[in-house]
């Protein structure tokens, strides 16, 4: 009874079911000749439009190739791409964070780049040699466009409130002036801080790189296979940093919420950071600050440097490798190094043009290029993780009072565990 | 009479102080949105010179519109089409007896006891192969139907007397229309309160948009606002006008749509 | 529902129907639920780090390690902080504003409307709100009236103690409406008569509550806490925006345990860990429904 009903209904509801399928063939029309490649990197306002008037000139220049800018969520960027990646689809050239590499590469996710003009002599020639970060097995993988490096970055306007004309030289001015420069309300709860500690922002890397090298310690041996920040200098180093929120209180972990945010607001006199925080803050009218190198110690000079590198995907063959080869030559070539620069603020990674006169004696730029001379870039093989023991140690000093040894000893083991799992892979 | 004026102002104060909490964040949200560089810590709900200017920078990218109408699209057609199939599949299981029942009831409700974080790459998987990235239909293909709903709907279906349905079979309706007719009025109510959570739930979706699009014209809302969460930015004012931009469309349509909520509801009661 | 139907050509024609109404759900469900279920169990037992193209077959390597993981025991043991004190308490305020919003005359939508609207809030937006309220002086608003009371400043989201009960506040806020409107939706399905009777009995509004309004809630009652309990246990979106670096601390004193397998499968590629870490809380939450189900079993 009723079976015609009984079928079309059955037929109803087979039908929502597939018409996905019908409706899913996409026409992609192809011009004749024209070779398409996909570009991934992460939204940023700036990089997003200046990276369309490049592939623009580009395409100019070479009509036979199209070129498909995709940008992505910063913060969930990573993740984009590695869930993209069982599927065998996606861009041809990605911009990678240099931390992310070594998974990418050891996953095969990456082909070297084997064209002549990226060998390793050429490379080493040209780039900084920060760049070595993306080298595995004596060759390149990506390459960058600009380089960033950290700088102090302080408040003119207060720094002259106090009767300070110049930036500190050694950390131990720098706290002494930090301590000067930090207001209280009568609760004591600060109301100006004087010498940012925000460890999720930057000052992770400066703990890692700059002040346990300065103590006297490398935070790791030369291959990158152990932690050696267990030791004396390392616990200094840590404790220096501890210190500034624990017993000098020049700073507290999450004033305003990001130590950035607070100089924006004038109630931060001395911050960390890289040349990426020029471009918001010089869109604050109100504010009048300057940049100088890093604070040394024991007359040792250190920095952190880091980059985001161009790579071509292991898929990517035939002309659409030849057209992928093109457009990274044309990425890492110094006229668009400059325009990265101008429109960006992020030095250039050719060493003859970050370092030319211009851009040295630039007042704000100058400081991070010659930071560049002594930074170094530490090998990631778990970023997200490794950024997190740091995290943790400082935390459980501050927030539960652990002995600082103690606490570096923990986050020595956690990250060696992370280290020792990256190799027995 | 003096005790029932005393209770219902109780009432009042209880509700009305909820009713602060509940606004308050709402306010802030509003008010710093429309705040200008140090005003921003100025901690007041009172807005100096209160301006746009934060709105027309995010409406600044050109996607802005699309990426409303494809949230609009994903949640009408998920919606929909968890109004039917979920409230067929809760009224068959509240109403219909069939071996299996139970087991495949519980299969059901199983599906929401694994967290969509990890199902995303299977579907990114199947949605490669057959063409789905950058669609529509990729968007909305793992919602289409819930056990959410579907247990939902049969908690409803369940407190109907069977004799309403019974009255319908004497008369020679068939399954199919005794769902349609006798049912699904009845549970108006049920049904509203599904389309709001179905189509809220997915205009704030994010992980799986985000995976599932590649080119940002496909991007819903919530994926594309995250392309303005910058790289190092905390600028609250901006995030606040970010939050509001996501809110106030659905805040609309929920206001649009609440007297039918209500006349739904009022509806179910009479008859129950 | 215990009532037999009698074998007969009826009851047939009934079960066929059934048969066709679930016919499409089961397929879909098939298709784009248990098979990568299936495949999410399957790589619990490899240790794929998803950018690789091979995976190899582990064992139980995987689950012995989650045994002796600290990190598992704390995100779990965190997980059911929310349960155990978020359930109850947004069911309870759920109730309380269902039942007096039933029972005021004049403005009962308005107040719908303004307990709703946290709920139909982008969870992203709500979360970086209350994270901003929680901030410590000078630009926290809570810590600024602590103060103007004359009270410390408190640490909120960057204290191991409090960060989870400061997430759990921003989550009962939001949810409320949602709780509200299905006990709203249930206290309409209950007959008036039933409240016409106890008028002339003259039963006190207390023990109309608990006699009429209460047992007839049953249905929504039992809907409530069953996926009431999946979302505190699925907890997630409000861990990441409100709490620095997205990392669930400070000290992962706020980590729950979908964060943790979300930290594990998309920021440390470790898949098969990842996966591991689900089946444990697909079986823990499928454990727990089962239970409450059969405790709130209908005795009809």
């Amino acid at each position: 009874m009723n079976k015609k009903l009984f079928m079309i209904i059955l037929g109803c509801l087979l039908f929502t079911s597939l018409a996905p399928i019908f409706s899913s063939g996409q026409s992609e029309e192809k011009q004749d000749g024209v070779t398409e490649i996909v570009y991934w990197q992460y939204y940023y306002e700036t990089k997003k439009n200046l990276m369309d008037e490049l592939i623009t000139e580009f395409e100019a220049a070479n009509p036979d190739i199209k070129v498909t800018q995709q940008t992505f969520p910063y913060a969930d960027y990573n993740t984009k791409v590695a869930s993209s990646v069982p599927s065998g689809k996606g861009p041809n050239v990605i911009n990678l964070y240099y931390g992310w590499l070594p998974t990418y590469v050891s996953a095969g996710y990456l082909q070297p780049l084997t064209d002549p003009s990226f060998a390793p002599s050429v490379i080493e020639n040209e780039f900084f040699p920060l760049v070595k970060a993306a080298k595995f097995n004596d060759q390149y993988y990506a390459l960058p466009t600009a380089v960033r490096s950290l700088a102090l970055f302080y408040n003119k306007d207060l720094l002259a409130e106090e009767g300070y004309s110049e930036p500190p030289k050694t950390w131990e001015e720098a706290i002494e002036m930090g301590k000067k420069l930090t207001k209280f309300d009568k609760n004591g709860n600060f109301t100006q801080i004087g010498l940012g500690v925000n460890l999720d922002n930057q000052f992770h890397h400066v703990i890692r790189e700059v002040l346990n090298r300065q103590y006297g310690v490398a935070p790791y041996n030369d291959d990158t296979t152990k932690v050696q920040y267990n030791t004396q200098a390392g616990y200094d180093a840590m404790k220096m940093v501890s210190d500034l929120e624990l017993v000098e209180k020049t700073g507290r972990q999450g004033f305003m919420e990001d130590d950035r945010a607070a100089f924006k607001a004038g109630t931060c006199a001395m911050f960390v950071s890289g040349s990426f925080a020029l471009g918001t803050l010089d869109s604050v009218e109100e504010l009048n600050y300057g940049t100088a190198e890093l604070p040394s110690m024991n007359g040792i000079k250190s920095n952190f440097a880091s980059f985001w590198a161009n790579g071509i995907t292991s898929f990517t063959e035939g002309k659409e490798l030849e057209a992928s080869v093109k457009f990274l030559q044309f990425l890492t070539s110094k006229d668009v190094m400059e325009r990265w620069l101008d429109a960006i603020g992020e030095l250039p990674a050719n060493k003859e043009l970050g370092e030319s006169e211009e851009i040295a004696n630039d007042p704000k730029f100058g400081p991070f290029v010659r930071g560049l001379d002594y930074a170094h870039a530490t090998v990631f093989y778990d970023e997200s993780a490794q950024k997190n023991v740091m995290f943790d140690c400082y935390n459980r000093i501050v927030l539960e009072g652990m002995d600082v040894k103690e606490s570096v000893d923990i986050a020595a083991k956690e990250e060696q565990a992370i280290i020792d799992k990256y190799f027995n892979k | 009479m003096k005790d029932k004026n005393v209770i219902n102002k109780i009432r009042y104060i209880i509700l009305f102080i909820f009713g602060l909490i509940m606004l308050f964040p709402f306010a802030w949200m509003l008010s710093t949105s429309m705040k200008q560089g140090r005003e921003v810590f100025n901690l007041s709900l009172l807005v100096n010179n209160p301006s746009l200017k934060n709105y027309a920078r995010l409406f600044s990218s050109s996607y802005f519109p699309r990426w409303f109408v494809n949230s609009f699209i994903a949640g009408t057609i998920v919606t929909l089409s968890v109004l039917f199939f979920d409230s067929l599949m809760g009224y068959t299981f509240a109403k219909h007896n069939f071996k299996g029942k139970k087991l495949i009831f519980i299969l059901v409700l199983s599906t929401m006891m694994i967290p969509t974080e990890m199902l995303v790459i299977p579907w990114y998987l199947i949605s490669s192969k057959v063409g789905w990235v950058d669609t529509y239909w990729g968007i909305v293909f793992p919602g289409l139907m819930t056990g959410f709903g579907t247990f939902l709907m049969r908690q409803f279906f369940d407190t109907l007397p069977n004799d309403l349905f019974d009255a319908g079979r004497i008369d020679g309706m068939n399954e199919f229309k005794i769902w349609a007719q006798i049912g699904m009025p009845l549970v108006k109510a049920a049904l509203s309160a599904l389309a709001i959570f179905s189509f809220v739930g997915n205009w704030n979706a994010f992980l799986w948009p985000l995976i599932i699009s590649s080119e940002t014209r496909m991007y819903t809302l919530p994926v594309g606002l995250a392309l303005f969460n910058g790289e190092f930015a905390t600028e609250w004012e901006m995030i606040m006008t970010g939050a509001s931009v996501a809110t106030i469309p659905v805040l609309i349509i929920y206001i649009i749509f609440q007297r039918q909520i209500i006349e739904g509801i009022a509806l179910t009661g009479v008859k129950g | 529902m215990k009532n037999k139907i009698p074998k007969g050509t009826i009851a047939k024609n009934r079960e066929r129907w059934a048969y066709l109404f679930i016919s499409v759900p089961v397929l879909f469900y098939i298709l784009v639920r248990f098979i990568p279920t299936i495949y999410a169990f399957y790589l619990s037992f490899t240790d794929w780090d998803i950018i690789s193209a091979s995976a190899n077959w582990i064992g139980f390597s995987n689950y012995k390690r989650l045994f002796s993981d600290k990190l598992f025991y704390k995100t779990l043991s965190n997980t059911f902080y929310y349960v155990i004190y978020g359930l109850p308490l947004s069911l309870l305020f759920g109730f309380i504003l269902a039942y007096n919003i039933e029972k005021i005359k004049i403005g009962s939508g308005l107040f719908k409307t303004v307990y709703f609207m946290p709920y139909i809030t982008s969870m992203v937006a709500v979360a970086w709100v209350w994270r901003w309220l929680f901030q410590p002086a000078p630009i926290g608003i809570f810590n600024n009236i602590l103060i103007s009371m004359g009270l410390p400043m408190q640490e909120f989201l960057n204290s191991v103690e409090q960060s989870k009960g400061c997430i759990l506040a921003a989550t009962i806020w939001s949810g409320v409406g949602f709780q509200m409107i299905i006990f709203m939706a249930g206290m309409k399905g209950i007959s008036k008569q039933y409240y016409e009777a106890a008028k002339i009995d003259g039963a006190s509004s207390f023990n109309e509550l608990r006699y009429i309004t209460l047992p007839l809630l049953r249905n929504s009652f039992i809907f409530l806490l069953i996926t009431g309990t999946i979302r505190f246990l699925r907890i997630f979106t409000q861990v990441v925006n409100m709490t620095r670096n997205s990392a669930g601390g400070p000290l992962n004193s706020s980590k729950p345990l979908v964060l943790y397998i979300y930290d594990n499968a998309f920021r440390s590629f470790d898949m098969g860990y990842a996966s591991a870490l689900t089946v444990i809380l697909f079986l823990i939450i499928l454990l727990i429904t089962l239970i409450q189900m059969r405790v709130t079993r209908d005795e009809r």
